[in-house]
């Protein structure tokens, strides 16, 4: 942190926020309680794809205590549809956040109720009657490209966006191959990371300023804010999004703003007053937002003699749901991690997005980049497995090397640093690499299945919002940035605000850790605001927390607003201790916290700095007015609009790395999958907090895992969706999650200030590792694995069944030599 | 009572004061040592009965079919998910929610150790799990993995992967056997 101490950045503190959690005292949204408030609950709908023919709601208002309805047809007319991110065909999507004449998904709101309390709400929506009339309902994302069944009739197709991502010489390698594995079909599945506390909206138009007042749990407010205000027809300023503690997100609470729209209209027509809606565990289920669904077709990999992959070719399809909403970025965020962590140069990739009756996918915890990930693991391990390479071995083959960062890739990211092979050689030897393989070989003598999987991932983390413009040249964003605030109050506190959005990766604190190594004081006497506010003056358009970057985009921004805090207090203090700048001295005297004059043996504490600026100001001469010891610092990636012709360009600023081991055996009699052994190495550069990073990584790692074996989002033929309570989703518990090993190292970043890279995503790195151990376990019964859920019914399809995996038929290998 | 369509289409109704139609029951409970004698809906959960007529707010709901334990609360020393017991059934009981584990201002023991071994990320389902650990650590203070396991089963965390919480748990044992 070249300019600064070190005395609190890199330590294991205690989190500024645990004081209040842990006395039940954390303020969530739905413990916020406002006079006058009315209780909001959505008439969903039952079916995937119908028209609507009448909504009455009549017996619905009726009912004592409901004090009105709000219908799509009653919404149409005040607003504007929802902004379309994505190029025409599909910006004329009309996307309301009540249906109008057609229902897309199970779930989708129809009519909002209010009440006076919630349980009169829960009464009166079961007293609104809908008439609908079934149309033909499309789960597939590839059937849904047929367009025989269209979703939006005003778009004329399901398709979103097709766009191919060609580098390289890709007709060449596969001329000059040795060898190349053919890949039929692979599919990544739909789940959420599902946080534990649900989306909650409080709204308020209050008719006395026509401001809106929001309290809530979105993750993303200044996103939310720029749709809102377009769809509401109000100015910008106007919208207030106040966050507090918030109970999780994982992305998943980016797309609450139609029920925050919803809110606000519902609060018009009662008068102003505040309208209180608090999502059921269904509704989170059914209709908040799924992970992106991927199917991977048709590939070709050409490989040289010895396994190096020099070239692959493949056609994606990728599920948004049924609407695109933040999507269509998903399209294009992939290519962040264009050829993950692997060398090859020359690539094809043919991708398709495409709209189902399904709920809307949201940019879930490893985005859009978890499934190409996946994918390309499974291409190195299938293609491994094929050529009778072993895994670590094809790994070291093909890995990006150490020596070549800062590495840009065919599509022109910047990985910044690295360091994948010591990576894999700590893992082995955490996990005991070559033990497990003796026990491996002597439980299969004994007919028992277990199997060695590896997964690379990487994390890559602040986008470069210009490869919006490879999707929608016509996009109008680009770069990234994001706002802190560091300032004295009046009695010389050190207050801190961001405008990052938290849910419990302790940001209070890492911001204090920085603030505290600039200032040279202790985290103690820095306060950092809690959650998110529009009138804190310090976000962006970018401002909010997703995308692994707080630690770059987050901190710098902090960083900044620090050091120009620093820079005043030194200038005032030389003024008002007549001495020069660079005789002062950042110190702690018997009063606390203080700034010397080394030479003259006088010294101003932070009270007396913040007292002339504010109270005392006549002693100010005209040439020091500029100070304000309130400091607002914005600061920017240093980002290129990329070229969208060739879909070319730096995406991304940071690229963590995890490297997984798992160690897995198969019941021969039950099918079930159980882990015995579990690593997990990561590197994030230099860092902040390591208590707070490795907690991420477990985190993380979860996650990855429940998505792997136990959490899947299943729909039927016809759109229902069958997994719409945690009981049938079954979010992994104490009782399935394997003791982790850890272990990590430090490849600090040369992008970032500080030599730390943003984290938190952890690139889903289970899911590629258990495909792999799961593969391992089964190759040699004449199975691949290719889909990126497994449970004991999959395995007993694959392996009793034969219905699915099957080698012979999925993978070709073409042998030139 | 049908409507009129005009009538139906009112944008709003008149203001007025609700007293729903249900007889509610009266019901005496302590909670964290403080009696409370009210009436409540007979439809009242616990958990509601807890967040919105006790202003209690630490104990949390995240799901609505018993599965997270966000709601856990000691009801006569067991702990119980207050989300699937009706605040009647409480008449007379002895509860004890995250604001009671404090002593005197300081944290209780396994809060303490909650927080030096960062088993928390959100904090959501935080204070539902020290509940099921006063609980565990009440008959068990030799847990094994696999009892810790079973006791926090039915609490669900996304944030924390549980490899923090396990240490926290064994940690509060060690500390309530010395103490
Ligand atoms: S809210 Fe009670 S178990 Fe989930
Ligand atoms: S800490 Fe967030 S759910 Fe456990």
């Amino acid at each position: 942190m070249k300019d600064n101490n070190r005395n609190w950045v890199g330590k294991p503190l205690p989190r500024k926020e645990e004081g209040r959690l842990l006395r039940g005292r954390g303020k969530f949204a739905d413990d916020i309680k406002i006079r006058e408030m009315l209780y909001l609950r959505f008439v969903r709908s039952p079916y995937a794809h119908a028209r609507i023919l009448k909504v009455d709601t009549s017996r619905a208002e009726g009912l004592p205590g409901v004090v009105g309805t709000l219908t799509g047809k009653q919404i149409e007319p005040l607003t504007q549809p929802f902004i379309e991110i994505g190029p025409e065909p599909c910006a004329k999507i009309r996307d309301f956040p009540l249906a109008v004449d057609k229902v897309r998904y199970q779930g989708e709101p129809v009519a909002a109720v209010l009440a006076e309390s919630p349980s009169l709400a829960d009464d009166a929506s079961e007293l609104v009657q809908v008439e609908y009339e079934g149309l033909d309902p499309v789960v597939d994302a590839e059937q849904a490209l047929k367009d025989e069944s269209i979703l939006h009739e005003s778009a004329g197709t399901n398709k979103v966006w097709n766009g191919v991502f060609e580098y390289g010489d890709v007709e060449k390698a596969f001329r000059e191959a040795a060898q190349i594995v053919n890949i039929d079909r692979l599919h990544f599945h739909r789940f959420s990371s599902t946080p534990l506390e649900n989306n909650v909206v409080i709204g308020q138009w209050d008719p006395k300023d026509d401001h809106i007042y929001y309290w809530c749990n979105n993750s993303f407010p200044s996103f939310a804010i720029q749709f809102l205000a377009a769809h509401l027809n109000i100015p910008i300023d106007r919208i207030r999004v106040q966050t507090f503690d918030i109970g999780g997100s994982f992305g998943i609470k980016i797309t609450s703003y139609p029920q925050m729209a919803v809110c606000a209209l519902a609060s018009k027509k009662a008068g102003g007053r505040p309208i209180k809606w608090v999502e059921t565990r269904s509704e989170h289920m059914t209709a908040s937002a799924h992970g992106n669904e991927r199917t991977f077709r048709d590939t070709r990999v050409a490989l040289d003699q010895d396994g190096v992959i020099t070239a692959i070719t493949s056609r994606h399809v990728d599920d948004c749901g049924a609407y695109p909403r933040y999507e269509p970025l998903g399209c294009v965020i992939w290519s962040q991690v264009f050829p993950g962590v692997y060398r090859f140069k020359n690539a094809r990739i043919d991708f398709t997005q495409a709209m189902t009756n399904k709920c809307p996918v949201g940019p879930n915890r490893g985005y859009s980049r978890m499934q190409h990930l996946w994918f390309l693991e499974r291409v190195v391990d299938i293609c491994a497995h094929e050529l009778g390479i072993p895994a670590d071995q094809m790994r070291l083959r093909n890995y990006i090397r150490p020596e070549e960062f800062p590495y840009t890739t065919p599509n022109g990211c910047v990985y910044d640093s690295g360091d994948y092979p010591k990576m894999l050689a700590i893992a082995k030897n955490l996990i005991g690499w070559d033990e497990w393989k003796k026990k491996q070989a002597e439980a299969r003598k004994q007919g028992r299945l277990i199997g060695i999987g590896i997964g690379t991932t990487l994390d890559s983390g602040t986008n470069n919002f210009g490869q919006s413009q490879i999707v929608n040249p016509h996009a109008p964003f680009s770069g990234n940035s994001q706002g802190a605030n560091c300032k004295l109050d009046i009695y010389g506190e050190v207050v801190v605000a961001v405008g990052s959005c938290p849910q419990g990766q302790g940001h209070e604190t890492t911001a204090a850790q920085v603030v505290a190594d600039v200032l040279n004081i202790s985290p103690d006497l820095i306060s950092v605001r809690t959650g998110f506010d529009t009138e804190r003056n310090v976000h962006t358009g970018f401002s909010g927390t997703y995308a692994s970057q707080f630690a770059v985009s987050g901190l710098s921004a902090v960083h900044g607003a620090a050091q120009k805090l620093k820079a005043e207090m030194k200038r005032l203090a030389a003024f008002v201790l007549e001495t020069q700048e660079d005789d002062i001295e950042f110190g702690r005297g018997a009063q606390g916290p203080e700034l010397r004059a080394q030479t003259k043996g006088k010294s101003i504490n932070y009270w007396g700095l913040a007292n002339i600026v504010n109270v005392n100001s006549a002693v100010l001469p005209p040439e020091m007015h500029d100070i304000t010891l309130n400091c607002r610092y914005i600061w920017r990636a240093p980002f290129k609009v990329p070229d969208t012709k060739k879909k070319y360009g730096n995406l991304t600023m940071t690229y963590a790395s995890q490297l997984h081991i798992a160690i897995i055996e198969i019941d021969r009699d039950a099918f079930i999958p159980r882990i015995l052994d579990y690593v997990a190495v990561d590197d994030c550069g230099t860092v902040i907090n390591p208590a707070i990073v490795e907690g991420q990584v477990y985190g993380a790692t979860a996650h990855g895992i429940g998505a792997a074996l136990m959490e899947t989002c299943v729909y039927d033929a016809v759109g229902n969706m069958l997994t719409s309570t945690f009981s049938d989703y079954t979010p992994i518990t104490a009782m399935n999650m394997p003791k982790v090993k850890y272990g990590h190292i430090e490849t600090p970043s040369p992008h970032s200030y500080s030599g730390a890279k943003g984290m938190g995503e952890g690139g889903a790195a289970p899911v590629h590792t258990i495909s792999a151990a799961l593969q391992d376990a089964l190759f040699s019964s004449g199975i691949i694995i290719g889909d990126s859920f497994n449970n004991a019914d999959t395995l007993f399809r694959a392996m009793v069944g034969r219905e699915i995996y099957q080698a012979d038929k999925l993978v070709k290998l073409e042998r030139r030599a | 009572m049908p409507k009129t369509a005009a009538k139906a289409k009112r944008s709003l109704k008149p203001k007025e004061i609700v007293e729903p139609a249900i007889a509610r029951v009266p019901i005496t409970v302590r909670v964290n040592g403080r009696p409370y004698s009210l009436a409540v809906e007979p439809r009242i959960l616990l958990v509601e009965l807890l967040r919105e007529a006790l202003d209690l707010t630490g104990t949390h709901v995240g799901c609505d079919t018993t599965y997270c334990g966000a709601c856990t609360v000691l009801l006569n020393g067991a702990s119980v998910k207050s989300c699937t017991i009706f605040a009647v059934q409480a008449d007379g009981a002895e509860i004890t929610t995250v604001e009671g584990l404090e002593k005197d201002g300081q944290l209780g023991s396994i809060q303490k150790v909650f927080g030096d071994c960062y088993a928390l990320q959100c904090g959501y389902c935080t204070p539902g799990l020290m509940l099921s650990t006063y609980q565990l650590l009440s008959h068990n203070q030799q847990p094994g993995d696999k009892d810790i396991r079973k006791a926090i089963a039915g609490n669900t965390c996304r944030c924390t992967g549980y490899q923090n919480i396990f240490k926290a748990i064994q940690v509060a044992a060690r500390s309530v056997k010395g103490g």
